[in-house]
């Protein structure tokens, strides 16, 4: 058997050769997402050559964070649900319902209902709780029927697309609800609802330990039982080029520095003198961002790492075979959409937050968005494919190229063609790739 | 009326499994038409049959992938219901399907454990501790099986097979159900099952084997049940009947005694 010494584990892999397919290969590394750095890289680099040198600035890169967090936090959802082979389409108008329940509740509920009052410490826990059951409710409803009732999932959720839309206007009467909560608010963003240069860092300084201890924790786990292991160098390799990335990013948020107007309002605040150029105050990661983050890793170990997630792939790979191979297929299925439920309610609280209120129109569209971000990160309709760093991925591809195009003047249809054009490119492109390598 | 004579070599009075008068129609189609089968511990039945004679929606009554429309089954003697896979597997029945019904994108490891995941104390799963679990059992049935990384929809026909029946004994299974086990299989590798069926059997589990290649039905059988169009033409001890009997079963669907000298001609001619 091959579980011979572990050390050169690259030429263990396979009779390829030292090709650069056979590098990649060694270090582990998902071939299709390096793919899609580059993609993005090209996308990056492009806007900021023709924008003159408008894009790649620590202001926008960090607004197209900001901008990229809920959807991409959705699209995670989604990713588990299309590759146990149903669809959402429901996402965006349960987005509104989930919006407006919650800011109902702190505007109105909480303070004027109950009588409690605004601005109470608890209050937007009660409302982010009160979002997230309500949607992994009314997610595993729409499952309920999917998966119990044998409708298909387009048919249910376009259903619920209606259902969740018609109720936003029947109850709001085209009001808005506001302001949202004080703390609540924070979820949004902006240099209030961000972590700082220090807390920043200290985050980054923890997701550098926490890629140290994953990559040496999976090496230990298949050491113990005498499997090949990657070499050395890929490990370094990952462990240094996933730091400077990590790194990286809180660098460019630390450089962006809140606007002049707010400074000089916090020096007035604080009794400090403003130095002549103004008060620099970093602004750091946003909220929202840090948000999505932590979705994404919860999600990435649910899906790669949990039961749950293995069934939602063995089901897209072949349903009878996972229902004889003793899965609840049944119960995966109602569950992937409660999960999609419960992180529509996180992007909707976000989304409330950044507006700080609701809106009839809120969500409108997302649920395009969120699949599009979903199958551009390499998510399959055949089923069983996806990732969920993929997705979040393919919602900042997406959200780069409105951005981008939003700083070349691009007027919203052609934004719109675009974008289609981008995303059946892709698709196309992926299909072709992987249709090659099956052969 | 099947079994009364083959039961004097086993001297076990309940019977592992009993299957009695099952029946399971597809619309019109009586697929199974009133099929009475047992098996005995340490037991090897094989089951056979023309095509489409109903053998594996037989069996699959039994594994819970298809609950029959009527009939019952007991286990140990016990009435028992098994409405889906996961019922049978609770019963310690294990199934290989002609159909090896795999998980086609994930690994090998991953396949013989789907449903029963190893995990860590924190619920994750411990993927590593599959892979080693899944290269020893590899080890008894394929020892040239090395694609443990990989998805198996990319494996052969016979490696594909080779994980299938790795599922199947692993979990300490007291009935097995191998339908066509070894119809993907090279000289080497049935070699090997066959070996693994004398063990298992010796080891006191009962097992049905379906199959269309009648000599090793002769020689890994302990009974034959004949299935003809939805019905159990009778069931037989090998070591009473010829292979040319069990054929003409096959074939003509009637017991040796009722086949007259012309059908017998004309079944050589
Ligand atoms: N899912 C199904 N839907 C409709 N008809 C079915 C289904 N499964 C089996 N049948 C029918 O039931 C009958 C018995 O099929 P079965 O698969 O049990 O035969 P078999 O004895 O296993 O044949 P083979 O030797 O070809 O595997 C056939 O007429 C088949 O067409
Ligand atoms: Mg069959």
């Amino acid at each position: 058997m091959t579980e011979a010494s572990g050390i050169t584990g690259a030429a263990i892999r396979g009779p390829s050769g030292r090709s650069p397919r056979s590098l990649l290969r060694s270090i582990e590394i998902d071939t299709r997402l390096l793919g899609m750095i580059g993609a993005l890289a090209i996308i990056w680099i492009g806007f900021n050559i023709m924008s003159g040198g408008l894009f790649l600035t620590a202001r926008n890169l960090w607004n197209l964070s900001v901008q990229s967090s809920s959807i991409a936090i959705m699209a995670t959802g989604m990713v588990l649900v299309i590759v146990s082979r149903n669809i959402d389409l429901s996402v965006g108008s349960l987005l509104g319902f989930l919006g407006y329940t919650m800011a109902m509740v702190q505007a109105i509920w909480i303070p004027t209902a109950l009588g409690l009052g605004f601005y109470q410490p608890y209050t937007w826990v009660v409302a982010l709780l009160v979002g997230v059951l309500l949607g992994a409710a009314l997610g595993g409803f729409q499952g309920f029927i999917v998966a119990y009732g044998g409708v298909p999932s387009f048919i249910v959720t376009l259903g619920g697309f209606l259902v969740w839309r018609g109720l936003i206007f029947q109850y709001a009467q085209g009001q808005t609800i506001a302001p949202m909560d004080s703390t609540y608010a924070l979820l949004g963003g902006g240099p209030i609802g961000s972590l700082g240069d220090v807390g920043s860092w200290v985050v980054g300084a923890l997701a550098c330990a926490g890629i140290v201890y994953s990559v040496i924790g999976s090496r230990r786990r298949r050491q113990r039982y005498g499997f090949p292991v990657r070499p050395t160098w890929a490990l370094v390799t990952v462990i240094v080029a996933g730091s400077a990335a990590v790194l990286g990013a809180v660098w460019i948020a630390n450089n962006y520095f809140w606007p002049p107007a707010l400074a000089t309002q916090y020096a007035l605040d604080h009794g400090i003198t403003e130095p002549p150029g103004g008060l620099q105050i970093p602004v750091g990661i946003a909220y929202p961002v840090l948000l999505m983050i932590a979705v994404a890793i919860v999600m990435t170990i649910i899906a790669t790492r949990r039961r749950f997630g293995r069934y939602a792939y063995a089901i897209g790979g072949n349903p009878e075979a996972a229902e004889l191979g003793g899965i609840n297929v049944r119960r995966t299925i109602m569950l992937t959409f409660a999960l999609l439920g419960s992180l529509v309610a996180i992007s909707a609280a976000i989304q409330t937050a950044r507006l700080n209120g609701a809106v009839t129109n809120l969500g409108v569209q997302n649920e395009l968005d969120v699949i599009s971000a979903a199958v551009i990160g390499g998510t399959s309709f055949s089923g069983g494919i996806g990732t969920i760093p993929g997705a979040v991925l393919g919602a900042v591809v997406m959200q780069s190229l409105r951005s981008g195009m939003v700083l070349l003047r691009v007027d919203s249809p052609t934004q719109d063609i675009v974008v289609g054009i981008v995303l059946v490119t892709a698709v196309g492109l992926d299909t072709f790739v992987r249709r090659r390598a099956t052969r | 009326m099947s079994s009364g004579e083959a039961n004097m070599t086993t001297t076990e009075l309940v019977p592992l499994v009993e299957m009695r008068d099952i029946r399971v129609a597809f619309g019109g189609v009586h697929a199974v038409d009133g099929c009475t089968v047992d098996l005995y511990r340490g037991e090897v039945v094989g089951l056979v049959g023309g095509n489409g004679a109903g053998k594996s929606t037989l069996m699959r009554a039994l594994s819970g992938a298809h609950p029959p429309d009527s009939g019952e089954i007991r286990i140990d003697g016990q009435p028992v219901s098994i409405t889906n896979p996961r019922d049978a597997k609770t019963l310690a029945i294990e199934t290989i399907y002609q159909t090896l019904a795999l998980a086609d994108n994930v690994d090998a490891p991953s396949n013989v454990f789907l449903g029963r995941e190893v995990t860590t104390r924190l619920g994750s799963l411990d993927d590593s501790a599959m892979e080693s679990a899944t290269r020893t059992v590899m080890g008894r049935l394929n020892p040239n099986f090395t694609a443990f990384k990989t998805q198996v929809k990319s494996l052969s026909g016979g490696q594909r097979q080779a994980v299938a029946i790795a599922r199947a004994v692993y979990f300490n299974a007291k009935i097995l159900i191998m339908d066509e086990p070894t119809a993907a299989l090279g000289p080497a590798e049935t070699a090997q099952v066959r070996a693994l069926i004398r063990q298992l059997k010796s080891e006191g589990i009962g097992i049905f084997l379906v199959s269309h290649d009648i000599h090793d039905v002769f020689d890994l059988a302990d009974r034959i049940s004949v299935m003809y169009h939805g019905q159990i033409v009778g069931t037989v001890n090998k070591d009473e009947v010829t292979i040319d009997q069990v054929l003409g079963m096959i074939i003509l669907g009637k017991r040796p005694e009722e086949v007259t000298q012309k059908e017998l001609a004309k079944l050589h001619g």
